[in-house]
């Protein structure tokens, strides 16, 4: 019985491959209709797993402290910020995120060798994060720097990638 | 139908139809046996022998089982937060019953895991398991290994001490290198941009909810459709005296011959892991300190076979090898389509022959490579005017695909091979080098990852 009836719509088909019958526009439509639901569902799914990044301390603006307490030439450890606020010779300043643009562990400075290295596989970048020594493919990350009053605001939310170093990523008070 | 009461509770679990004394109905009382369920009723002898499967994907079975209920106790005590999640497993290490117990056994069954799931695709491969209408079951096989490592991997996160936070941030760090999407699907996982309170709740809901899903469903598909491809695979049973036909193979119940040697080993394997449980526990290193990785900072062990790549090519390049050796082993059913010699170890005496010059080859190739690349060849400096891209990353990986293309062609030629017996070789070759690999990133990387002989 089916077996006919399957027989007769694909002889029917086959004579007007126009027309849409009603088993092909039911097909179709529950087609389309799964699809959709599952496009809402995953989609779904994806917006309520969605990176909640801004939790805690890491991600907001950081006070760095009085520009003026930052020697010209000297590096500062800032933990929890995940940074190193850098203060060239001539005075301007950089902000180097901690994270090595190898493969992520954090670099550590080493004053008497004027250079951050990492543990993880022995890259190392100089005082102003340029790469001395591979793997690591670039220059550390930084975070914007502003000067507002005096005083030195890093912006830890918005890490900006580099290739290398140049002048005009100093930011001066 | 007085027996029908009388049947025990016990009993009336195990099977669905009630038991009676005259033969017919003891023949129905087996065939509707949960065990049955499972397994056929009978299989052949040689498929019994423990030398061809080594009983390496019951075992795994057995261990996953076990994961699944130390899992669910951990469970129990564990905390997935920044703040208490190191403190809950010191506390369960000290102060709980069993704690370290029960965490040191899942501990090691993950760890065994790896090694047991690795070895049973190890003996598929090279007993032609794949053959005869088995490529979807290795398809599936091969997405239960991959899911085996990602469950080992989430976990590792979980008590959130120095080795767990930097073998994570190392691992998915690898994502990033992957042009386009990488960088947001790492950020996805992490919840952010590094690993933090969001990667701990993540990986945590992943690991003991979505990954063992994924698992059971998995499994009991592959167990399923190893009976739907007609049992595991054996050789063709030879011809009978007039050659027309095949000689019948000896066939064993699976009450008792089968369910026995399970039992077997089941109890051997609980015994010893419970053992080894209790005089080694589960490792805790001190907690995280996201400011000071360890140095060296490795990946968890399977990895370091990858993490040794990472060394001596550009990231992308040392993701693109494994990309393409992984591909070429979900394929391996089209390219080697030979099926007289399923069932066989090795395939044939040739095929044998490959298998001992590719792990030849691999042993003495692969560490003089590795020491090479260390101390004398240093393609960045070759190549000066060349990005790194090309000359730290497609240069060597050229050169690696031209080796493994050349080891497959010369056996080939030189030995004639056919295709099934050269990809012995080459399989053996791959296998060999990574195993040399992670050997050599497990043990002979010290301090800023430099080469040092463990003493
Ligand atoms: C959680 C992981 C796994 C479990 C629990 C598991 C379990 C099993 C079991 C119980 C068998 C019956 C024969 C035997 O014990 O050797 C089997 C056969 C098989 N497995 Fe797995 N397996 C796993 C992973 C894999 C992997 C990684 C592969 C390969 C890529 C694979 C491919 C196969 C194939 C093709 C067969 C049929 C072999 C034959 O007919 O000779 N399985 N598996
Ligand atoms: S992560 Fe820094 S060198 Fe690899």
């Amino acid at each position: 019985m089916e077996r006919q009836r399957k027989e007769q719509h694909d002889a029917q088909k086959k004579s007007d491959n126009r027309q849409l019958s009603r088993r092909d526009f039911m097909k179709l439509g529950i087609g389309t209709l799964s699809a959709l639901a599952i496009l809402e569902v995953g989609g779904a799914s994806l917006f309520f797993m969605k990176p909640r990044s801004l939790e805690g301390e890491f991600g907001t603006e950081v006070i760095a402290g009085p520009a003026e307490s930052f020697p010209a030439g000297s590096v500062v450890q800032f933990p929890d910020g995940r940074f190193f606020l850098v203060r060239s010779q001539d005075g301007g300043f950089l902000a180097l995120y901690q994270r090595c643009t190898h493969l992520g562990c954090s670099v550590t400075w080493e004053a008497d060798k004027s250079r951050f290295f990492c543990p993880c596989h022995a890259s190392s970048f100089d005082f102003h994060g340029d790469v001395e020594n591979p793997p690591a493919p670039k220059a550390l990350d930084t975070f914007p720097v502003t000067i507002v009053n005096g005083q030195v605001l890093v912006d830890t939310g918005h890490s900006q990638a580099r290739d290398t170093f140049t002048q005009n990523q100093l930011v001066y008070a | 139908m007085s027996d029908h009461k009388s049947a025990s509770f016990t009993k009336k679990l195990i099977y669905t139809s009630k038991t009676h004394p005259d033969d017919r109905s003891r023949m129905r009382a087996v065939a509707n046996n949960l065990v049955l369920h499972l397994h056929p009723t009978k299989v052949p002898a040689a498929a019994l022998r423990w030398s061809y499967t080594w009983g390496l994907g019951g075992i795994s079975a057995l261990l996953a089982i076990l994961l699944g209920i130390t899992g669910v106790l951990l469970m129990f005590r564990y905390d997935a937060s920044v703040e208490r999640a190191y403190t809950s497993i010191q506390f369960m290490e000290t102060q709980v019953f069993f704690g370290s117990l029960v965490r040191s056994i899942h501990h090691w069954s993950a760890n065994l895991l790896i090694v047991t799931v690795f070895l049973h695709l190890l003996r598929v491969f090279y007993t032609g398991g794949y053959k005869k209408g088995r490529a979807a079951n290795w398809l599936i096989g091969i997405i239960l290994l991959l899911l085996v490592v990602a469950s080992n991997f989430t976990g590792y996160l979980l008590p959130w001490d120095q080795l767990a936070y930097w073998a994570v941030t190392v691992g998915t760090s690898l994502l990033s290198y992957v042009p386009g999407a990488g960088g947001s699907i790492s950020n996805f996982l992490l919840a952010g941009p590094e690993v933090g309170q969001g990667a701990l709740r993540n990986f945590y809901a992943i690991h003991v909810a979505v990954l063992p899903a994924l698992l059971v469903l998995l499994m009991s598909y592959h167990f399923w459709k190893v009976r739907k491809d007609g049992g595991i695979s054996q050789p063709a049973p030879p011809l009978t005296a007039d050659g027309k036909r095949r000689q019948r193979v000896e066939r064993l119940t699976t009450i008792p011959h089968l369910v026995q040697r399970e039992f077997v080993v089941a109890v051997a394997l609980i015994t010893v892991l419970a053992l080894w449980a209790m005089f080694v526990p589960a490792p805790l290193e001190e907690l995280a300190n996201p400011t000071h990785p360890p140095n060296p900072a490795k990946a968890a062990w399977y990895f370091l076979g990858l993490q040794e790549l990472l060394l001596h090519m550009h990231p992308l390049a040392a993701m693109i090898l494994p990309g393409i050796v992984l591909s070429a082993i979900v394929l391996i059913p089209y390219w080697d389509k030979e099926e007289g010699d399923i069932g066989v170890y090795f395939r044939s005496t040739i095929g044998k022959l490959m298998a001992l010059a590719g792990a030849f080859f691999a042993t003495a190739l692969v560490p003089l490579l590795v020491l090479l690349d260390e101390y004398w060849i240093d393609f960045p400096a070759l190549l000066p005017s060349w990005p790194t891209l090309v000359s730290n990353g497609l240069v060597p990986l050229l050169l690696t695909l031209a080796g493994l293309l050349g080891i497959y062609t010369s056996m080939r030629i030189v030995a004639r091979a056919n295709r099934s017996e050269a990809l012995v070789g080459l399989f053996s070759f791959v296998i060999v080098g990574f195993v040399l690999l992670t050997i050599i990133g497990i043990f002979f990387r010290g301090p800023n990852m430099a080469l040092i002989f463990p003493y």
